[in-house]
C-alpha cells in the first residue's frame, strides 16, 4: 500500500470519528441544557468547547457565548477545525484522494454526510441541531459498518487505526473537562445538577446503560471514571482503544513486516493501564494522569506516522 | 450538407414519431414511458452520480468545482452489422496511428516519401525531439484512443477527431450502462444489449501485455492521477479501482538509477507499467516544464532506458494532432494499403492559401478550430456565431493562418432526448474507445455519446453544456422475451448473415412475433 494512501486512511478514520464524537458531544450537551436551570445551561456549552478544545478560539470570535452560537460554531462553523463541517471537508478530502482503498459503500457514507451538510448555513435551533447531529450519527455509523466489511488489510486496518486513536484522545478530553466533578472521590453524586453532568459524560460515549449494568449501585464518580478508563468492555473507554490500537498495529505488522516504535509505545501504554487501578490514578490525581495519557496518544500518533512514512 | 434533412439515430430520416423498424420496441418504449416518468428515472442517476462522486470540474467557473455531467435517460442504440463496420474501420485507424508513430520517432519514411509534409511533423508542438530514436516497449504508442465519430445517415460515419494522448470518459461508459441497467431493465429484456464491463479486465491485460521485457509474470502497473482537484479524478480513481492497482500521485514515485519506485509501507516497490493521465508537458520536470509539480523527474530517462512503459507513450500528441488529421487518410492508406474505412470530415487546412481563401469567403457556413485546442475550446461554429465573433476569427485567421482548420458544418445525427418538453431530437457525437497492447487491437463494444442538450446546439463537450447517453451495441435484432440459449445462437448467427436490406424485414417480424418459442423457431428456419 502507497504511504500516501496509508495516511489519508488513517485520517480518514480520525476525522469521521472526530466528527461523530462531536456529534455526541452536542447531543449531550443540548441534553444537559434543557434539563438544567440558568446559568447551569450555559455553563454546559462552555464545557462542550472545552472539550473539543475549542474555548479559546471562540472567546477569540467575539461571539456571544449563547447555545445558538456554540452550537453554530461546533457544527457548521469552518473556522472550529472540530467542527462536523471541518471535520467532514477534511474526511472527504481524504477520502477522495484515495477513495480507490475505500469501499465503495464506504465512500458513499462519507460523500452522503458531506453533501448533506454542504448547503447548510444555519441549523434552525435545537430541533435543527439534533436532525442534523442524529443523520451524522447514522452516516458515523454506516461507515463503521461499512468499514467491517471492507477487505480485512491495511486498508481498513488503517482507518480503523485511525479512529482508535483519535477515541482515545477524545475520551481522554472529554473526562478531563469534567475532573473536577469525580472529586471527593468514592461520595455518591448529590444534587440533581452533577447527576445529570455525570448522566451527560455517559450519553456521549453512549454509555448510560452500560453504566448502569455493570455498576448497579447508582452513579459514583469513581465508578464513572473506572468506566471509562478502564473496562475494555466499553468501546469507547481508554483501556480498549488501547488494547485495539495495540492489536491493529499487529496486524498490520504481520501483513507489512514493519513494526517498531509505534508496537513499542502502543504495548507499554497497554502494560501501564492494565497493571493501574483506579483509586491509584485517582490517588495520584486523575487529571495529571490524563495529561499524560493525551501527550503519550499524540506520541503514539507521531511514531505511526513515522514507522509508516507518512509524511 | 447542412440543408439535408437530420437523420434520427432511433427515427430515421423521415422525421415521423415512428422508429426505423430495427428499434421498433425502443420507438414503442419512447412514446409509451411518460415523460415524468422518465423524468424521475433520470433524476435517480443523476443523484446516483452525485453521490458516487462522479463529478468533473469546469475550468474558469468558481462555483461548479464539482458538477455531474448531465445525464439522459434515453439511451442511443447501435446495430450489430452498424457497430461491425465501426469496428473494421476503427481497428484499422489505430493501427495507422501507431505506425504513424512509430515511423515519425523512427525511420520517418512517410515523411521521406512526400505523403507528409516535414514541418507539419518536426515543427509540430507535440512532437517531441527529445524521444526521437526511442521506441516504447513492443513498439506501442496509443494504448488507449478514443475516435470522436459523427454521423450524419445510416451509412455515413466520419470520424472528427481523434485522442492518442490521454482520452476520458471512459467511466461514463461504464456508470452509464449500470444506471440504465437499474433504471430501465426493460430496455434490456428488449434488446440483447453487449457488456461494457469487460473494459477494465481489457484495460488491465493491455497494460500488463506492454510491460517492459524482464519484469515478469505480474508486472506492477499503476494508474498516475495530477491529483483529486483534476476534473478526470473520479475516472482516475475508477479505473485504478477496477482494475485492482495502486492510484499514485507524482509524490508517490521517484526515479533511481532510471527505474521507476513507488513509496509504500512496506518499503520502495518496482513500476512497470505507468497508466498516466498527465499531459506530456507536465510529466518530467526534468524534460518538459521545469514548473511542473505533477511530474516525476527522471521518468522520461526511464522510459527512454526502456524500464518503464508510459500508457500512452510520450509524444502520441503528433498524431491526434488537428493539422496531421487532414492528412489521416493519406496516412491510413500509406500504411494499411487500402483506402480508409472510416473517412474524414472534409478539412480546409488554413496554412494552404487556396483553403484560407474559401474559409473567409465562407466563415459563416463553417466550423474554424484551433488546430491545438481542445475540449470545444477556441472554435467558431459559423453559422451559428454572431456577426462579431466571425469578425473575431477572421482576424484571427488572417493573422495566424496556420493555427487553424475549417470544416463544413456537419448535418449532425440526433437522437431522442429528454427534454424540458418532452423526449425531442438533440445532436450526438460518439467516442469509443480502442485499447492496442501486444497481442492485437480490442474495442469493448459500446462507447461514450455526448449530446448537445440544447436544441439545435452541435456542441457536445460537456464544458459547453453537453450531457451524456449510454451507447448500446446489440448483440443481434431484438430478443424475444423466451429466447433460449439455442435460439439466441440461432439469432446471432442470422444478424451476421444479414444485409442492410434484411434489418428491415427483421424489424416487421419482430412486431408480428408473439414470442412463443415454436413461431420463432419457425421464423427463424424461414429467414435462414
Amino acid at each position: 500500500m502507497l504511504s500516501r494512501t496509508a495516511a489519508s486512511l488513517y485520517w480518514v478514520g480520525r476525522y469521521v470519528e472526530r466528527a461523530e464524537f462531536t456529534a455526541r458531544l452536542i447531543e449531550a450537551t443540548i441534553r444537559l441544557d434543557s434539563l438544567s436551570p440558568r446559568p447551569a445551561g450555559e455553563g454546559a456549552w462552555e464545557s462542550a468547547l472545552l472539550v473539543t478544545a475549542a474555548n479559546d478560539a471562540f472567546s477569540a470570535s467575539g461571539e456571544e457565548r449563547s447555545p445558538a452560537n456554540v452550537s453554530r460554531y461546533l457544527t457548521l462553523d469552518r473556522s472550529n477545525p472540530s467542527s462536523i463541517r471541518a471535520c467532514l471537508d477534511a474526511a472527504r478530502g481524504n477520502a477522495r484522494a484515495v477513495r480507490t482503498a475505500l469501499s465503495r459503500e464506504a465512500w458513499e457514507a462519507i460523500n452522503r454526510a458531506w453533501l448533506g451538510l454542504r448547503d447548510r448555513s444555519s441549523v434552525s435551533g435545537g430541533p435543527g441541531t439534533l436532525t442534523l447531529v442524529e443523520t451524522l450519527k447514522a452516516e458515523a455509523r454506516g461507515f463503521e459498518g461499512a468499514v467491517h466489511r471492507m477487505l480485512r488489510n491495511e486498508g481498513s486496518w488503517f482507518l480503523m487505526l485511525g479512529a482508535a486513536i483519535e477515541r482515545a484522545d477524545n475520551t481522554a478530553r472529554l473526562i478531563d473537562v469534567k475532573y473536577h466533578l469525580l472529586l471527593p472521590e468514592g461520595e455518591l453524586v448529590g444534587g440533581v445538577i452533577d447527576r445529570d453532568q455525570w448522566t451527560t459524560i455517559l450519553h456521549t460515549v453512549s454509555a448510560v446503560n452500560a453504566y448502569r449494568l455493570l455498576y448497579p449501585n447508582g452513579l459514583r464518580p469513581g465508578q464513572v471514571a473506572d468506566l471509562l478508563i478502564m473496562r475494555g468492555e466499553l468501546p469507547r473507554s481508554l483501556a480498549a482503544s488501547t488494547d485495539e490500537v495495540v492489536n491493529l498495529l499487529n496486524l498490520i505488522g504481520k501483513r507489512t513486516g514493519r513494526q517498531g516504535e509505534a508496537d513499542r509505545l502502543a504495548r507499554q501504554r497497554q502494560n501501564a493501564l492494565n497493571r493501574a487501578t483506579i483509586q491509584g490514578v485517582i490517588a495520584s490525581g486523575l487529571h495529571e494522569y490524563l495529561s499524560a495519557f493525551i501527550i503519550e496518544n499524540g506520541r503514539i500518533d507521531q511514531a505511526i506516522s513515522q514507522q509508516f512514512r507518512f509524511a | 450538407m447542412a440543408n439535408i434533412g437530420t437523420f434520427d439515430e432511433i427515427r430515421g430520416n423521415d422525421g415521423g414519431d415512428a422508429a426505423r423498424p430495427e428499434f421498433g420496441a425502443l420507438g414503442r418504449w419512447i412514446t409509451d414511458t411518460p415523460p415524468a416518468e422518465l423524468d424521475r428515472r433520470q433524476k435517480a442517476a443523476e443523484a446516483a452520480f452525485r453521490q458516487l462522486g462522479i463529478t468533473f470540474a469546469v475550468y474558469g467557473e468558481e462555483e461548479s468545482s464539482e458538477r455531474i455531467i448531465p445525464f439522459d435517460i434515453v439511451p442511443r442504440v447501435f446495430t450489430a452489422p452498424e457497430w461491425d463496420r465501426l469496428s473494421e474501420g476503427l481497428v484499422q485507424r489505430v493501427q495507422a496511428i501507431n505506425a504513424f508513430l512509430s515511423d515519425v520517432y523512427g525511420e520517418r519514411r512517410i515523411i521521406a516519401d512526400g505523403i507528409v509534409p516535414p514541418e507539419l511533423v518536426l515543427n509540430n508542438p507535440q512532437f517531441l525531439p527529445t524521444l526521437a530514436g526511442t521506441q516504447p516497449p513492443h513498439g506501442i504508442f496509443a494504448h488507449i484512443c478514443g475516435i470522436d465519430l459523427v454521423r450524419t445517415g445510416p451509412d455515413e460515419f466520419y470520424v472528427l477527431e481523434d485522442n492518442a494522448r490521454t482520452p476520458s470518459g471512459v467511466s461514463y461508459m461504464l456508470e452509464n450502462r449500470e444506471a440504465m441497467l437499474r433504471l430501465c431493465p426493460e430496455l434490456f429484456e428488449m434488446f440483447a444489449v453487449r457488456p461494457v464491463d469487460t473494459y477494465p479486465d481489457l484495460l488491465h491485460e493491455t497494460l500488463r501485455s506492454v510491460a517492459p521485457r524482464g519484469s515478469g509474470n505480474s508486472p506492477v502497473c499503476v494508474v498516475l492521477t495530477p491529483g483529486h482537484f483534476n476534473s478526470a479524478f473520479y475516472e482516475h480513481s475508477f479505473l485504478a479501482d477496477s482494475m485492482g492497482v495502486e492510484l499514485v500521485e507524482a509524490a508517490d514515485l521517484h526515479v533511481d538509477d532510471d527505474v521507476v519506485w513507488m513509496r509504500t509501507i512496506e518499503g520502495p516497490v518496482r513500476v512497470d507499467v505507468i497508466y498516466r493521465r498527465i499531459d506530456d508537458e507536465y510529466i518530467d520536470p526534468l524534460v518538459f516544464n521545469p514548473d511542473s509539480v505533477l511530474g516525476v523527474p527522471g521518468l522520461i530517462a526511464a522510459y527512454m532506458a526502456g524500464n518503464v512503459t508510459l500508457v500512452n507513450a510520450p509524444g502520441t500528441g503528433v498524431a491526434d494532432d488537428k493539422a496531421i488529421y487532414s492528412y489521416m487518410p493519406e496516412i491510413v492508406k500509406y500504411y494499411s494499403g487500402g483506402e480508409a474505412k472510416l473517412p474524414n470530415v472534409e478539412t480546409y487546412r488554413c496554412r494552404e492559401p487556396q483553403a484560407l481563401r474559401y474559409t473567409l469567403d465562407n466563415l459563416e457556413k463553417l466550423v474554424v478550430k484551433l488546430v491545438d485546442g481542445s475540449g470545444g475550446y477556441g472554435m467558431l461554429v459559423g453559422p451559428t456565431a454572431s456577426k462579431a465573433e466571425i469578425e473575431t476569427f477572421r482576424a484571427a485567421l488572417i493573422a495566424q493562418p496556420h493555427r487553424y482548420i475549417a470544416q463544413p458544418t456537419l448535418a449532425l445525427s440526433t437522437v431522442p432526448t429528454l427534454t424540458e418538453s418532452g423526449v425531442a431530437p438533440r445532436h450526438v457525437d460518439f467516442r469509443p474507445f480502442i485499447l492496442s497492447g501486444a497481442n492485437g487491437v480490442q474495442i469493448v463494444p459500446g462507447g461514450l455519446t455526448r449530446v448537445a442538450l440544447r436544441e439545435g446546439s452541435l456542441v457536445v463537450n460537456s464544458s459547453q453544456g453537453g450531457g451524456t447517453k449510454d451507447s448500446m451495441i446489440l448483440a443481434g435484432p431484438a430478443r424475444q422475451s423466451m429466447g433460449s440459449g439455442g435460439m439466441s445462437q440461432s439469432m446471432g448467427g442470422m444478424s451476421q448473415s444479414m444485409g442492410g436490406g434484411m434489418s428491415q424485414s427483421m424489424g416487421g417480424m419482430n412486431q408480428s412475433l408473439g414470442g412463443t418459442s415454436q413461431s420463432l423457431g419457425g421464423t427463424t428456419r424461414g429467414i435462414a
